[in-house]
């Protein structure tokens, strides 16, 4: 195996960069993907191709992925083909409508080379990351927080 | 420069029934408008039509209809326009119009729209050689011709403005497109024509409606940074203040909850879009790359710039065919190895199904809680304390999917331990609509429009 020839830095998460929001048409699905800032728009251009959300969500077997530039929105919007198991009125599958998609996609791990610098792509208004009041207290669903889920190694 | 308020208070039905009148009580409008109609919403309605003739329409609206009359005496400029008339426009004008006379409103001017429905002349139009083909396999409709219910071409806006210039107060129609319940209002009050020198205003019209039709999903409903703040549970509906150079902004209600910013406007804008740059109604063909946002603070956004071009000659048309039944039941599994176990649970439903001679067109078997709902994309390898397991089942035949149904209880006590969750009883069946979408000509179809005695 050849080495890369660029330096991967550290991985960093599409949801850093970029808010996102999905939806059906039929049995096809769209993920519109919106950057924070122009320097995460052109890291959206140059690294989030069809091809990578085509193998990201490579478990729904999609039969094309096409992609759209929409740069007065710092957006990229892809259209999943064939991924809705028959679509809303006959998918045998939770989420028929590709609602869940976006939040999906935006837990894609982006890992970007040295020239870029991914603190001039998060959003300007930082979020509160204890946005949510606490769950209720309980034993068990503590051991799994979603914090503890991301680090825990595989079982 | 003048400018009217339109206000959407309806995205889908079975949406937020309180939200038009916190909407219209809350909006300073001129119009409100109510959107009904999903993709298969006509045929479900066209199945209750068909059972019973006066109904086939969205009820719903009744109920609003009925909640909105004190704020109806109060706000004498305030008009309707809904596609809650379904499958039978007529039928729900003539409830309408009875309830605002037993309401003392007796001088509501109500038109409908209608014309969308081929079912009348279905074999008619393929027999003139309109073959309806699929627009994603190419098939023609001829391949399931029997088992189409319902079959409605979605107009435009023209009818509403030519209801509106008759003096209706409340337009009813049938399906039309999502967007034309504002692009209507727009263009007849500032007398705009459908012609090359109106496409860009028709286009910002166009983006406002999309922006606004799917109702609290502009507002911070679906909004990636909602939280506790976002105040969800009293959220405002949206509100489009368009200007008569077609320039608009987004906003809500003072005092709402939600959210309008350039993160919520932006996102709603490419929902359910494919290519941004060529959104297809009938009355325009827009460019969703030629907007510009504006965040103005407080709950208001700017759009500007919006372009668009000639609409083609053909009306989209939603048709709906019987395909068969489909169910989905849940278990709770409890429990060390639970996503393993309710794997092996879903595998043990169906091979007992199997065994006392039932096999399915098809099966799905899902654990929610291990990350099935986006299958294989999530990360693997955590043990959750429970999951749910869901299984469906979808087949021609109504018995078979019926005997599925009664599959699940029997696990309660015959499968592993920790199995919980029986609690609501046997899943119900329902008939699979399937959707096929198509063109039509639209020298094919002559939209109508009356208004009630």
């Amino acid at each position: 195996m050849t080495a890369p020839d660029i330096t991967p830095t550290r991985p960093i998460r599409l949801g850093e960069i970029a808010h996102a929001r999905s939806g059906d048409k039929g049995n096809h699905a769209n993920i519109a993907v919106l950057a924070y800032t122009d320097e995460g728009y052109a890291i959206l251009r140059r690294f989030l191709t069809a091809e990578r959300v085509a193998q990201y969500f490579a478990s729904l077997q999609p039969s094309k992925v096409e992609r759209y530039e929409v740069p007065n929105v710092r957006g990229l919007n892809f259209v999943l083909y064939d991924v809705l198991d028959g679509g809303a009125s006959r998918s045998l599958r939770s989420d028929s409508q590709g609602k869940a998609l976006a939040v999906a996609l935006l837990q894609m791990t982006l890992t970007l080379p040295s020239d870029v610098n991914p603190e001039r792509c998060r959003r300007s208004a930082p979020t509160n990351p204890e946005r949510f009041p606490p769950s209720v207290p309980n034993p068990v669903r503590r051991e799994n927080t979603k914090a503890n889920i991301e680090s825990q190694e595989p079982v | 420069m003048r400018r009217i308020r339109i206000g959407n208070g309806c995205g889908f039905w079975g949406d937020n029934l309180d939200a038009p009148v916190r909407l219209v009580r809350d909006g300073q409008l001129d119009y409100l408008t109510l959107e009904y109609l999903a993709e298969l919403t006509m045929s479900i309605l066209a199945i209750q039509k068909q059972k019973n003739p006066t109904l086939g329409y969205a009820t719903d609206f009744l109920d609003v209809l009925r909640s909105l009359m004190p704020l109806l005496r109060q706000q004498t400029q305030l008009k309707i326009v809904t596609n809650a008339g379904g499958m039978n426009p007529l039928g729900c004008a003539r409830a309408a119009r009875d309830l605002l006379r037993h309401h003392q409103l007796d001088d509501w001017r109500i038109a409908v729209v209608q014309g969308d429905d081929l079912m009348p002349r279905l074999n008619e139009l393929l027999e003139e050689g309109h073959l309806l083909h699929h627009l994603d396999t190419g098939e023609p409709l001829t391949a399931v011709r029997e088992r189409v219910v319902s079959a409605n071409v979605y107009l435009g806006a023209k009818p509403i403005v030519e209801a509106l210039k008759q003096g209706a107060r409340l337009v009813i129609t049938g399906r039309v497109a999502d967007v034309s319940l504002t692009v209507g209002p727009a263009a007849y009050e500032f007398g705009w024509g459908f012609g090359a020198a109106d496409f860009d205003r028709l286009a910002a019209a166009t983006v406002a409606g999309h922006l606004i039709e799917c109702g609290a999903q502009v507002t911070g409903g679906l909004w990636i940074h909602a939280d506790e703040q976002t105040r969800l549970e009293e959220v405002g509906y949206p509100i489009a203040e368009i200007a008569e150079d077609g320039t608009f902004v987004i906003t809500k209600p003072a005092g709402s909850g939600g959210i309008v910013n350039e993160e919520t406007v932006s996102e709603q804008l490419l929902y359910e879009v494919a290519d941004p740059r060529a959104y297809y109604t009938p009355d325009v063909v827009v460019d969703f790359t030629s907007v510009q946002l504006e965040d103005q603070g407080s709950n208001v956004v700017t759009i500007r710039g919006a372009s668009g071009v000639t609409a083609t000659d053909t009306y989209k048309v939603s048709i709906a065919y019987r395909d068969g039944y489909m169910a989905a039941g849940t278990l709770v599994i409890v429990g060390p190895q639970a996503v393993s176990k309710a794997q092996l649970s879903g595998r043990i439903l169906l091979e007992r199904l199997r065994q006392a001679g039932w096999t399915y067109q098809r099966s799905y078997v899902e654990v929610l809680g291990a990350g099935d709902a986006v299958p294989g994309v999530w990360p693997q390898g955590y043990e959750p304390p429970e999951v749910v397991l869901r299984v469906a089942v979808h087949d021609p035949r109504r018995e078979a999917v019926e005997r599925f149904t009664r599959e699940f209880a029997p696990l309660v006590t015959s499968g592993f331990a920790g199995t919980t969750g029986y609690t609501t009883g046997r899943p119900p069946v329902r008939e699979v609509l399937s959707f096929w979408p198509a063109l039509i000509a639209k020298s094919a179809v002559t939209p109508q429009v009356e208004l009630l005695p």
